[in-house]
């Protein structure tokens, strides 16, 4: 089929931080050096932030970077963080303030602001337009173009108004390809197109397999009396058991409202967990419900990190394009923290580009200054300091890990001379559903807790209803086959918003279910299913959550 | 022969509406804002009147602050012509959004002036009745097939009966219904070149007209949380129930 197509200079997928600090940095060096560039960004989401989620605790460094004088130019970067609180929690009822000195360095907050991410990323794609960049929001990048030599040329756009049944419907649009020199993949967190290029490239050879969590988060607006604006609160241990890593935190942020949310790692092993269900009942321990209580939940949300940190870094440099931010993946485990990382990331794409612009023509160049430029940053610095203390939280439980992570960052500052290794994928931790034991978890009151049809409804996600289900399965088969006696279908639980169903039909037989326009985009499905059976691919554009200030 | 078509700002419709904490409205910061759903159905439809050789010219107007451009711009994304941005933050309400509408139309003589029957915000359905008794125009309300023929337009609207279907002298008000048209998607070329259409920005004062609120809201609060519903096995089982709480003889 001819499809219409575009020329520019740079494509980037993704408006996150990481896509549009690239953006950003492209035009400002670009007016440096007197280059005329033509750049554009396509984003999935409705509009710019509507599908970012983060906590967010925001270290400005990469930001002081960008735009010395964000502040003057009015970011929405304005709580300071002013207090610090971690606990660990030794039940429903009980948890311990752990004292600062207790606390693995790079848990520190000092300096740091409580942001609303998806609002920082408006604001950047305001700077980014105004500096003359297109900012497309509401279309996906569904598949990577290719050269006769391999070599990525673009992407194609979805199309539009195409049926459930695969048929095209009244005012169908065919995707657009839009064409590059270079194409930056911003996805985030499991990009698709970053997974394929991944496999085309080779470019995870000799990394670790990448680990993953998955956060869910909700907003609250909270009673005036209670809240503490700039407090920063994290917690571990309950309701987690020492095997099964994972914490909360509850920011204070503007307008007397608080972010919360609960990460669990994605190599839990007891098929029945039920990550929805473990961040509901944490919300009971006192130390989170004695701000909760009398409020109102706002808003609700879900999406996976990546946290296998330095040592799970894939090649960057492929021909034609660069993988940036959590779509390599450049959070910071020990820290949680990805969003300085990932617009640093970005950063460094653009001088990569920019620098070989004017050394030469790069249209399908291998450019690998940016696997250079990553080894020379502070990204690189951070993660190697960090790098022992995911895989010893692994090796040793939460609490013996965790003490090796406070004597590697407090003491000897990261730098003992050795790296541990944690090579078994996320979807191979699973233990058959026989041996393990299902937690119990409590009704939803309905005034702390609830229930993932009306949380997800606070999500504000909508998808057009007929088209094509965008969570494929390899083998339908594999649900009901296999994954049902084996794990008891573990998505019917990982799936923070309720996607996956297993419904008798009218026969009682087991049928697999998938309703698909309850995707929030979290990507845990792609991660975790145990037989890789579930691909998550782009719906329609702007599909998917509508998230305000998440 | 021109079309006006009158574009709203307003929280997106996915959105889950929160009100503020003091009731004095509806929360909006970083809230998702697109274009009124129903204006979106005209502007559609302007633009179908026009690619049917019957108009030569969309014009795309919005009323209120800076940002309602970005909802211009679809507009002319869309393929609407060109746009007029009527600048103010003052609140406008259906009255003062009419004679603003009704200036305007003196001034740009249109022969259409297609608007959403309501803005999904306040749910007023009032702005082209008014529009229509101002400028003593002909109306067409909740138009779901408009079709021009000559100096006429020929506009079917569903009402409780069935179909009816009136012919309205132009130049005429006519508002829109939801089942009108699918309105297109926006194609990336045309989002571009939407950038670099011409806005024109004009103050109430340029169209000689106040804001005169004659309607003050009081209070804005959330309907009251429904209570878990029960299960009842039966017809006589609800019966019963009914019976019990009175609601039924
Ligand atoms: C619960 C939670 C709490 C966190 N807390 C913190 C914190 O306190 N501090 C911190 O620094 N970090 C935190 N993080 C991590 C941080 O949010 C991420 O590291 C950061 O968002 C990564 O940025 P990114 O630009 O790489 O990707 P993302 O922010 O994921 O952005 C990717 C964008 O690309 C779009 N996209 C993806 N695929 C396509 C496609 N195919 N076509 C078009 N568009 C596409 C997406 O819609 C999205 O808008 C947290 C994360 C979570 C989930
Ligand atoms: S279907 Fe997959 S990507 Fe979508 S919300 Fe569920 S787990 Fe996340």
């Amino acid at each position: 089929m001819e499809r219409e197509s575009m020329e520019f200079d740079v494509v980037i997928v993704g408006a996150g931080p990481a896509g549009l600090s690239a953006a950003c940095k492209l035009m400002q060096l670009a007016e440096e050096k007197n280059q005329e560039l033509m750049v554009c960004v396509i984003e999935k989401g409705s509009e710019v932030g509507a599908h970012i989620l983060s906590g967010a605790v925001l270290e400005p460094t990469a930001m002081n970077e960008l735009f010395p004088d964000w502040k003057d130019k009015g970011a929405p970067i304005k709580t300071q963080v002013k207090g610090d609180d971690v606990y660990y929690l030794t039940g429903e009822e009980k948890g311990i303030k752990t004292p600062n000195f207790l606390i693995p360095k790079p848990m520190h907050n000092e300096g740091n602001y409580i942001v609303s991410m998806a609002n920082v990323c408006r604001w950047l794609a305001e700077q980014a337009e105004s500096m003359g960049v297109e900012i497309f929001p509401g279309f996906t990048a569904s598949e990577v173009l290719f050269n006769d030599d391999g070599s990525v040329k673009g992407i194609l756009t979805g199309d539009m108004g195409v049926a459930e049944d695969g048929s095209e419907k009244d005012g169908y649009m065919p995707g657009m390809e839009l064409l590059a020199k270079q194409t930056i993949f911003a996805e985030g967190c499991r990009g698709h197109l970053g997974k394929q290029l991944m496999d085309t490239f080779n470019l995870r050879d000799n990394v670790d397999p990448q680990h993953y969590g998955l956060g869910i988060k909700e907003i609250w607006a909270i009673d005036p009396e209670k809240h503490q604006e700039g407090l920063v609160v994290h917690t571990a241990g309950w309701p987690l058991d020492n095997h099964t890593e994972g914490g909360g935190f509850l920011y204070h942020m503007e307008n007397n409202q608080v972010a919360l949310g609960f990460i669990i790692a994605l190599n839990y092993t007891n098929p029945h967990l039920s990550p929805f269900d473990e961040m509901q009942r944490w919300k009971l321990n006192p130390k989170i419900a004695q701000f909760l209580e009398g409020g109102e939940r706002v808003a609700y949300g879900a999406r996976a990190v990546n946290k296998g940190g330095m040592q799970s870094v894939p090649k960057l440099s492929f021909p034609g394009g660069l993988l940036v931010g959590c779509d390599a993946g450049f959070l910071n485990g020990a820290k949680i923290k990805g969003n300085h990382t990932a617009m640093k990331t970005g950063m460094l794409a653009a001088e990569a580009i920019i620098e070989s612009i004017l050394a030469g023509d790069v249209s399908s160049k291998e450019l690998s200054l940016l696997d250079e430029k990553y080894k020379a940053s502070w990204v690189f610095d951070e993660l190697h300091k960090t790098r022992n203390f995911g895989p010893a939280l692994h090796k040793f439980g939460t609490l013996i890990g965790g003490s090796f992570a406070w004597l590697d960052q407090n003491i000897f500052a990261g730098k003992l001379p050795f790296t541990w290794h944690n090579t078994t994928p996320d979807h191979e931790t699973l233990k058959p559903a026989a041996q393990c034991e299902a937690p119990v978890y409590p009704k939803p009151d309905g005034k702390l807790t609830f229930d993932k049809l009306s949380s997800v409804f606070l999500s504000s996600t909508n998808h057009e209803e007929d088209q094509p289900c965008h969570l494929k399965l390899a083998d339908p088969l594999i649900p009901i086959n296999q994954n049902l006696p084996l794990y008891d279908e573990p998505a019917q639980r990982y799936c923070p918003a309720g996607v996956y169903e297993v419904v008798a039909d009218e026969n009682g037989k087991d049928q697999f279910q998938i309703n698909g326009q309850n995707c929030v985009h979290c990507k845990t499905c792609d991660i975790k299913d145990p037989a890789q059976n579930i691909t998550w691919v782009t719906p329609e554009g702007g599909g998917g959550p509508n998230y305000s200030n998440m | 022969m021109k079309i006006l078509v009158g574009v709203k700002r307003v929280v997106d419709y996915n959105v889950r509406i929160q009100v503020k904490a003091d009731g004095s409205g509806v929360a909006t910061d970083g809230v998702k804002m697109s274009m009124n759903p129903f204006d979106e159905i005209a502007v559609e439809e302007a633009l179908r009147i026009k690619e049917a050789g019957k108009a030569d010219e969309v014009i795309a107007v919005t009323i209120g602050p800076k940002v309602c451009q970005e909802q211009l711009r679809t507009a002319l994304a869309m393929g609407a012509d060109r746009a007029i941005h009527v600048e103010t933050d003052d609140e406008i309400q259906p009255l003062t959004g009419a004679r603003i509408l009704k200036a305007l139309a003196d001034k740009e003589e249109p022969k259409i002036v297609l608007l959403g029957k309501q803005a999904i915000d306040d749910d007023n359905n009032q702005t082209a009745q008014m529009l229509g008794g101002l400028s003593h125009w002909p109306q067409a309300t909740f138009a779901s097939e408009v079709v021009i023929e000559g100096d006429t337009a020929l506009v079917t609207r569903e009402i409780d009966s069935g179909l009816e279907t009136l012919s309205v002298d132009l130049p005429a008000v006519i508002s829109v219904d939801l089942r009108l048209n699918e309105p297109r998607y926006v194609k990336l070329p045309n989002i571009m070149k939407a950038k670099r259409k011409p806005i024109e920005t004009l103050t109430l004062a340029d169209l000689n007209v106040e804001v005169a609120p004659s309607v003050t809201v009081l209070k804005t609060s959330a309907p009251a949380k429904r209570e878990a519903g029960i299960k009842v096995e039966s017809v006589e089982e609800l019966v019963i129930i009914l019976k019990e709480k009175g609601l039924i003889e």
